[in-house]
C-alpha cells in the first residue's frame, strides 16, 4: 500500500506544479491581455510567475533560518527575552569555544590541502602503472562510506587495550608487534585532532583523485610533447605545464573540501564527541542548541559564526564562477 | 649533403606494421613534404624522428649522429603541431621563450631571439597576449615562432595548416616557404593535402600504408607517376581511371579497348605484357579535350559542370567512376549535354594489373 501512496503523492505533486504554470499562465496572459495594449510577449509579470515557487521555496528553508537565526542569537536561551550580544560575549570568553576555532582553523589547514595534494598526486602516478585502475577503484571506496560509517572503522583502527592485553586495534597491535606500547591514540590532545582528521582525508581523496584524473585526461598529449621539445623534463613538465592547466580544477576541489570541513561535525561526535581537545564548532553548536535542555541563543551564535566562515568561501566561488561564464 | 638519413626504418603498433622498411635520404636545407592518406605512416613518421615515438628497428641520424636513443630536446629539431599546442596560461612571449629558459639562455638572448621571430612572424603587437586571445592564423604563428627561436637544425610540422580556413592557408602557404628561404633550415612537412605539398616541397614522399610509394621533385611525381595510387593521389581532381584490356600487342604499341566504343593505339608497351591483359588507363583532366575531331575521342553526357573561372571541370557519365575534363573558363556546355572527348596518347599513363606504370 505504501508504494501505491508514494506514487499517488508523486502525480498529484507533479500535477498540481504543471497545472501552476499550465494556469497561471494563462491568467496572466488573460489579464494583461485585457488591461494593456503591449505585446504580451513584453510582459513583466511573466518571469515573476515562473520564479515564484522558487523564489517562495528559497524564502522559506534558506531566509527565514538565517533571519531567525540571526534573531535568536540575541535572545536568552528560550529565545524569549532579549540579552543583547551578551552570546557573543560569552562565546569569546568560552575556552571551549576558542578551542573549537583554533581546531576548525587546523582541520582548514591540514585537510583541504592533504586531500589536494594527495589526490593530484595518485590521479598523476596511477596514470603510469598498469595497476592504477585498481588502486584508483581502492581509493575512490571510501567515498561511498557515510562519515559515521568511517569513524566507526577508525575507531577499530584507533582502538585501545591496555598494556599486555591483545590489542584489537590494528594501529596498536602493529606498535606493540614491535616493541613498542600501546597509546590511547584519540585521547592524546592536539594529535587527535590530525588522527580525527586522517578519516576526512581518507574519505575525500577519492573525490579530489576522481576530478583530478578526468581533468588530466582533458590534456592535450600535443602540449606535453610541445614541452618535451622544448627541452622540459617531466618534473618541470608537472610544475610549469600540468598544475597551471589544473589551476581551475584545484581551486574546485580545494573549496568544495575547505567548506565541507567547515561543518565537519559527524566524524568528531562519533569519535570523541569533543573530549580531549578535539571539540570543532558544529558539534559545540550540536551541544548548545540540543543537549542538556538546550540553548538556542548560544546555539544560534555559534552556527553564526560558522556561517561566517562559510561566506567569503562561498562569496570568492561565486565571482569566479561568473567570470568563468562571462569568458 | 644529407641531413636526414632514415635507414631501414620499422615501426609495429601491437601486429599492426605501421612503417615498414622506409629508407629515406632528406637534404640539408631542403623542404620536404611527407604525404599521404590518414593512416600511412606520415605523422608516425615525423614523431620518431621529433622523438616521440620510439623505434622498432632501423636508425634515424641527424647530422651525421644516429638519434634513436636521443630524447627530443637533444635532437636538434623542433615541431610545430596541427593543433599548435601552444601553453595556454603563458603569454605569446612566454611560450616563444619558454624552450629557450630551459636552455638557460641569458634574458638578453632570449629577448632578441623572441623579438627576431616575432618580427619575422609579423607577431610583434601579439607579445603580451594570452593564446585563448588569439585567432587560429595567429596562433599558429606562436606555435612556429616557438619553433624558431630555439634555432633548430631541422623544422618538423604535422599538418600545421589543417585547423585553419581556406584562405588563411593558401597564405600561411605562402609565409611557410618564404620562411624557408630566410631560415636556411631544413624542413620536414607532413600533410595529407597534395596541393599543400605540390606548391612547397622541394622533395614529396608519398606514403602509402606504411611505405614510401614515391618520392621525387612535384612535377616528377605529377608527370610521371611510378604507380597508380601516386598518379591518383597527385594533382587535383585526381586523374581520370579507365579500366580497359589489351586487344592486340605488337613490338612498338598496343591497341586497347576504350569505354567499348573505339579501339586505340598507345606508342606504349612492355615486355611483360600480353593481348588480354587487364589494364587501367590514366588520363589527367587537363589532357582530355573537348574536339570536334573523332579521333582518339569518344561521346560522353555531363552530368555536372563546375566553373572555377579561369576553368570549368565536366563530370561525364561513365560507368563506375566519373571521367572529369578540363575546359576553358567560359565555356558554354551545360548539364545534359553530349560531348566528343579526346585526348592525347602521349600524356596518358598505363598500369598494369600490378598497379604500377608500364
Amino acid at each position: 500500500m505504501t508504494f501505491f501512496n508514494f506514487i499517488v503523492y508523486v502525480v498529484i505533486g507533479v500535477s498540481a506544479v504543471l497545472s501552476y504554470f499550465v494556469l497561471a499562465n494563462w491568467a496572466h496572459d488573460y489579464l494583461v491581455g485585457k488591461f494593456s495594449k503591449k505585446n504580451l510577449q513584453d510582459s513583466i509579470f511573466r518571469p515573476w510567475i515562473f520564479m515564484a515557487p522558487a523564489l517562495i521555496i528559497l524564502l522559506v528553508y534558506l531566509i527565514y533560518p538565517v533571519s531567525e537565526t540571526i534573531r535568536l542569537s540575541f535572545f536568552d536561551n528560550y529565545g524569549r527575552e532579549f540579552t543583547g550580544v551578551s552570546n557573543y560575549v560569552w562565546a569569546l570568553n568560552d575556552s571551549d569555544f576558542r578551542q573549537s576555532i583554533l581546531n576548525n582553523f587546523l582541520w582548514l589547514i591540514v585537510v583541504p590541502t592533504t586531500c589536494t595534494f594527495l589526490g593530484l598526486t595518485i590521479a598523476t602516478l596511477a596514470d603510469r602503472v598498469w595497476w592504477g585502475v585498481f588502486a584508483k577503484t581502492l581509493i575512490f571506496m571510501p567515498m561511498a562510506i557515510s562519515f559515521v560509517g568511517a569513524s566507526v572503522i577508525w575507531k577499530f583502527v584507533y582502538e585501545y587495550r591496555g598494556a599486555g592485553n591483545d590489542q584489537i586495534g590494528i594501529l596498536n597491535a602493529i606498535i606493540v608487534y614491535f616493541g613498542g606500547d600501546p597509546h590511547a591514540w584519540i585521547a592524546i590532545p592536539f594529535w587527535n585532532n590530525f588522527f580525527l582528521m586522517v578519516i576526512m582525508i581518507w574519505i575525500q581523496t577519492g573525490l579530489a583523485m576522481v576530478i583530478f584524473s578526468a581533468a588530466l585526461r582533458a590534456i592535450p598529449e600535443e602540449t606535453l610533447e610541445a614541452a618535451r621539445i622544448d627541452g622540459a623534463s617531466e618534473v618541470r613538465i608537472f610544475f610549469y605545464i600540468i598544475i597551471p592547466f589544473l589551476s581551475e580544477t584545484i581551486v574546485v576541489i580545494w573549496t568544495t573540501i575547505t567548506i565541507l570541513v567547515l561543518k565537519v561535525f559527524d566524524i568528531v561526535l562519533a569519535m570523541t564527541n569533543g573530549q580531549w581537545g578535539t571539540e570543532v564548532l558544529a558539534n559545540l553548536m550540536f551541544d548548545w542548541m540540543f543537549r542538556g535542555g538546550g540553548d538556542s541563543g548560544r546555539g544560534s551564535t555559534i552556527a553564526l559564526f560558522i556561517m561566517l566562515g562559510v561566506i567569503p568561501i562561498m562569496i570568492w566561488n561565486l565571482r569566479r564562477f561568473k567570470m568563468e561564464q562571462e569568458r | 649533403m644529407s641531413e636526414i638519413v632514415i635507414k631501414n626504418l620499422n615501426k609495429y603498433y601491437g601486429k599492426n606494421h605501421v612503417i615498414q622498411d622506409v629508407s629515406l635520404n632528406i637534404d640539408s636545407q631542403s623542404f620536404t613534404v611527407l604525404v599521404g592518406p590518414s593512416g600511412c605512416g606520415k605523422s608516425t613518421i615525423l614523431r620518431m624522428i621529433a622523438g616521440l615515438e620510439s623505434i622498432n628497428s632501423g636508425t634515424i641520424s641527424i647530422d651525421g649522429n644516429i638519434v634513436n636513443d636521443l630524447s627530443p630536446k637533444d635532437r636538434n629539431i623542433a615541431m610545430v603541431f596541427q593543433s599548435y599546442a601552444l601553453y595556454p596560461h603563458m603569454t605569446v612571449y612566454n611560450n616563444m621563450a619558454f624552450g629557450l629558459k630551459l636552455e638557460k639562455l641569458t634574458k638578453d638572448e632570449i629577448d632578441s631571439r623572441v623579438y627576431d621571430a616575432a618580427k619575422i612572424l609579423q607577431i610583434e603587437e601579439l607579445l603580451q597576449r594570452k593564446p585563448k586571445q588569439l585567432s587560429g592564423g595567429q596562433r599558429q604563428r606562436v606555435a612556429i615562432g616557438r619553433a624558431i627561436t630555439r634555432k633548430p637544425k631541422v623544422f618538423l610540422f604535422d599538418e600545421p595548416l589543417s585547423n585553419l580556413d581556406a584562405a588563411l592557408r593558401v597564405q600561411m602557404r605562402v609565409e611557410l616557404a618564404k620562411l624557408h628561404d630566410q631560415l636556411d633550415a631544413t624542413m620536414i612537412y607532413v600533410t595529407h593535402d597534395q596541393t599543400e605539398a605540390m606548391t612547397m616541397a622541394d622533395k614529396i614522399v608519398v606514403l602509402d600504408q606504411g611505405k614510401i610509394s614515391q618520392s621525387g621533385s612535384p612535377m616528377d611525381l605529377y608527370h610521371n607517376p611510378k604507380n597508380l595510387f601516386v598518379g591518383g593521389f597527385i594533382g587535383s581532381p585526381k586523374m581520370n581511371f579507365i579500366k580497359t584490356r589489351i586487344l592486340k600487342k605488337s613490338s612498338q604499341s598496343i591497341s586497347i579497348d576504350l569505354l567499348g566504343q573505339k579501339s586505340f593505339l598507345l606508342k606504349k608497351t612492355s615486355t611483360n605484357l600480353k593481348t588480354g591483359d587487364e589494364i587501367t588507363l590514366g588520363i589527367r583532366p587537363e589532357h582530355l579535350k573537348i574536339s570536334k575531331d573523332l579521333k582518339n575521342a569518344w561521346k560522353g553526357k555531363v552530368f555536372v559542370v563546375e566553373k572555377l573561372g579561369s576553368g570549368t571541370f565536366l563530370y561525364l557519365d561513365k560507368e563506375g567512376e566519373p571521367l572529369v575534363v578540363e575546359t576553358d573558363g567560359d565555356s558554354k556546355i551545360k548539364v545534359g549535354d553530349t560531348i566528343n572527348v579526346a585526348f592525347n596518347p602521349d600524356k596518358c599513363h598505363v598500369f598494369n594489373a600490378n598497379k604500377e606504370v608500364i
